[in-house]
Order: structure tokens, then sequence, then C-alpha cells
């Protein structure tokens, strides 16, 4: 479903992505682990095009989202994607939030936007902070908000950029829950974190980064009980 | 410590006294007398202040737009536009507009002319307010706009601009009370509003002190209550809550 070939970018002199291929199926929860700097999350938000690859193809659904001619906000449709700081719209409602890029980007009707939204609270069990301002809000909560505002646009696949990194210890274990639910429900899903824990429960396929390239991809069973290379090992050894 | 106190006392001594005198010099029955007047001219200030502050605001938010924008020559335009401005006297700019262009042959009327120059120098200086505003929205937010879907000129409308608004109000205040105040400058193009009628009463009585001392009064009553109707409006709009934003210590 998601086919990236070859990509590489670079920010001015520091060369972030050397030539990164991989694929993601329908339905499969691929994990990508590494140390900062590695190029996950570039990797990652090259596939909304929140950042535009120097060269190389990312394929998504049969098209080449970055051939010449492709509309970019017409790209990010298709693709969620939840942030570390969660960035909500804080001068919106929880439920404008969500129903925003509905009723702009989709033509929904303000109903059906707002019955699709208490749909997707119900999911990430916060249908009672409809109402509420961001702000009021718990970081776990605001971030099963920005889970939910994404899944509002009913994308093909859902991108997780370290959205546990930001959040308190006691509050990771609900995020991750509502993320694990989805999953289960057979959302496709690139995730970036550093909860091996998650990984090797959720994980179809753990893809391990280093200095820009992938050193080393396999199921979780394998990659973290067994990893083959010195750099995987050595990541390893810092975050098990 | 005490020549400190001693000071402070004799301040406020002189500083009754002078209101003293002040109350003392000022011709009150003649400055009720005149204040119909007055009045007539301070309405000729308002409605010029009014459209140059509405003029003002818009110009000020399609440059700063110009300024951010990615586009050299819009970007250009706009930069030598607010550096002209600010580089000039108001006056200079309102004669400019007023007797430099009857020169070129567009000759229009006063009000015209102080309705254009006042815009023209505060579309400038909100320019400067609205970018700043703009550029102190976190790039998360755009992030998360363009993330769902939303076009750039979307993400601008309904996330951006919205909170850079909420986040200037203070500022575009100050340059809607300074807006205000300067126009009494137009009085130079024989326009008659409060400063140009408080001129004539002054010749032709020579009560000078009386008439400046009471059109200070008239303006500060408009500017405290313009104050005012931003103050509610900021209250109207809600905390500016984008800094209680848990985890931003943690961002990169």
């Amino acid at each position: 479903m998601i086919q990236i070939v070859n990509l590489e970018k670079a920010f001015g002199d520091n060369h972030v992505l050397k030539g990164v291929s991989a694929s993601v199926s329908p339905g499969e929860v691929v994990v990508l682990i590494g140390a900062s700097g590695s190029g996950k999350s570039t990797l990652l938000r090259c596939v909304n095009l929140l950042e535009i690859p120097d060269s190389g193809e990312i394929w998504i659904d049969g098209v080449d989202v970055t051939a010449k001619g492709v509309v970019k906000h017409e790209v990010r449709r298709e693709t969620g994607m939840v942030f570390q700081q969660f960035n909500l719209f804080p001068h919106k409602r929880v439920i404008d939030n969500i129903t925003l890029a509905p009723k702009k980007v989709r033509g929904m009707s303000a109903e059906d936007a707002e019955e699709l939204a208490m749909d997707l609270l119900g999911k990430v069990d916060l249908a009672d902070k409809a109402q509420s301002w961001p702000h009021q809000l718990s970081g776990g909560q605001q971030q099963r908000v920005a889970i939910a505002r994404a899944l509002a646009m009913q994308p093909k696949v859902m991108l997780f950029d370290e959205v546990t990194s930001a959040l308190d210890p006691g509050m990771t274990g609900e995020v991750l829950t509502v993320m694990k639910e989805l999953a289960a429900d057979g959302m496709t899903m690139i995730v970036v974190t550093h909860e091996m824990a998650f990984a090797r429960e959720v994980g179809d396929k753990v893809i391990f980064m280093h200095n820009g390239v992938i050193v080393e991809e396999g199921p979780p069973s394998d990659l973290l009980a067994n990893p083959i290379h010195e750099a995987t090992k050595d990541f390893l050894s810092k975050v098990l | 410590m005490t020549s400190i106190i001693d000071f402070l006392t004799d301040l406020i001594l002189e500083l009754l006294l002078l209101i003293q005198t002040i109350k003392d010099i000022v011709n009150w029955e003649l400055l009720i007398r005149t204040l119909p007047r007055l009045l007539e001219g301070a309405k000729i200030s308002l409605i010029i202040s009014l459209f140059a502050v509405i003029l003002g605001v818009t110009l000020g938010i399609l440059v700063a737009i110009g300024r951010l924008s990615k586009f050299w020559p819009t970007k250009a335009l706009a930069s030598v536009y607010v550096a002209f401005i600010r580089g000039t006297p108001m006056i200079v700019q309102i004669f400019i507009v007023h007797y430099g262009l009857a020169e070129l042959g567009i000759r229009l009327p006063a009000m015209a002319s102080g309705i254009i120059a006042l815009s023209l120098n505060s579309g400038a200086y909100m320019g400067e307010v609205f970018r700043g505003g703009i550029q102190s929205i976190d790039m998360g937010q755009t992030q998360a706009g363009l993330s769902v879907g939303l076009s750039p000129t979307q993400v601008f409308r309904y996330i951006v601009f919205p909170q850079a608004f909420r986040r200037v109000i203070p500022s575009m205040g100050n340059e809607m009370v300074t807006l205000t105040k300067d126009s009494s400058l137009v009085n130079f193009i024989g326009i008659a509003e409060l400063t140009y009628k408080a001129t004539l009463a002054a010749a032709r009585t020579y009560e000078y002190f009386t008439m400046y001392i009471g059109i200070a009064i008239v303006y500060f009553a408009i500017t405290f209550v313009l104050s005012q109707l931003l103050a509610s409006l900021e209250r109207r709009m809600g905390p500016d809550d984008s800094n209680s934003q848990p985890g931003k210590g943690l961002r990169r």
C-alpha cells in the first residue's frame, strides 16, 4: 500500500535520509525505532509531505506522491498524523478541532461532521469533553483528541510521531491503549516510538534506523530479541 | 531617605499648585459655551479615525501577508512601503497625498486625502503588528492544519490568523489610539476637525490655554473609551492559552 523507494533528504549539509526504501502493507503496523537524529521522524514526515524529499519516490495506493503536479494537501487528506506536541488548535473547542477538516476539506455538513466527531470522541473515551477547550485537558486527553482529529478525515494510513514522548509517564498508557485498539481495527499505521513494549506487542514489523539508513527490519519477535547488526544491538541494549 | 521623601512631598505640592493654577487660568464658562462647536469637530475627527482604523487594519493584514510571502515581488513591495512610511514624518505624508498628488492632477477633497494618508500610515504600522503576531504562532499549528488536509490558505484563515489576531489586540489597540491622536494633524490641510475648531476659537478669543486644555480633555475621553472597548474585546475573546499547553518546554 505504501512503497518508499530510495528516499533522500538533506537539511543543508546534514544528510538525514541516505536512500531509504521500505514498504507497508494494508492493515500493517510498522514501528520505526532508532536514536534521535537517525532520520525516523523525517522519514515519517516525508510520507505526508510535511517534508519534501530531495530524491526518491513515495507511492501511496498506486500514486507517486512525490511526482510533479501532485497537490500536497490532497495527499495529506489520506494520511492522518499525530504529533509529539499534540498541536490541538487552542482557539477551538475539542469538537471544533475535529470537525474543522471534514467540513472545510470534505465539505461535510455541520450535523454529519459533529456526528462523526462524537463517534470518534466515544472511541477515544472523551465524549464528555466535546465542549471543552484544549487547555482544560490533560496531556493524555489532548493527545487522544489529536488522534480523533486525524481519524476524522478517514485516512488510509495513520502516522504517529513520538506521540507519547511529551506526556507524563502516567498518561502514556491511555494513548497507547487507543493506538492498540486502532491497530486491532485494522488501521494501517507507521509509528515512530521509543516504547519498545508497544513495538513488541502491537508491531507487525519493526524497522531500525541508524544515521539515515535502515539497518535492519523484521518482525518484533526477531528483531527485538535477536538483533543481527552491531548498531541495533547497541541501541537495544540502551533502551530495553 | 528623608531627602527623597522631602523631594516627593515638594513634587506633590508643586503638582497640586499647578493643577490649581490650570483650574484658575482655564476659562470654564467660555469652554462650555464653545463645547458644541468643539464636539462638531470631534465628530469629524472620529469619522476620519474610524475610516483610517478600518482601512489601516485591512491594509496591515495585506502588508503582513505580503512581507511573509515567499513570492519576492510582494515581499519587496511590502518591505519598501513599510520602510518609507516608518522613515518619513506623518505630516509630510499628509502633504504629499493632498498637495503633492494635486500637482499631478489628482485633486482629492481634504477629507479623502486625510483618510487616505492616515490609512496608509497606519497600514504600515499595523502590518508590522500583524507580522509579529503571525510569526509568533507555533509552526506546529501550521503543520497540524496541513496534516489534516487543509490547504495553506485554509490553514492561514482558520488556524493561524485567528490566533494571531487574538494575540495582537493589545498592540493593535496602541496603534489605534496613536492614530486617533494623530488625526489632529489633518487640520493642516484644512479639515475642520477637533484641533482645527479649537485653533479657530482660540484665535478669536485669545484663550489658547482654555481651548487646548479643552480639546486635550476631549481627545483623552475618546481614547479612554477606545481603550476600554479594546480591553473588553480582549476579555470577550477568552484567555490566550497558547502558553498553557503541556509539554511546551519539551519542544525541540
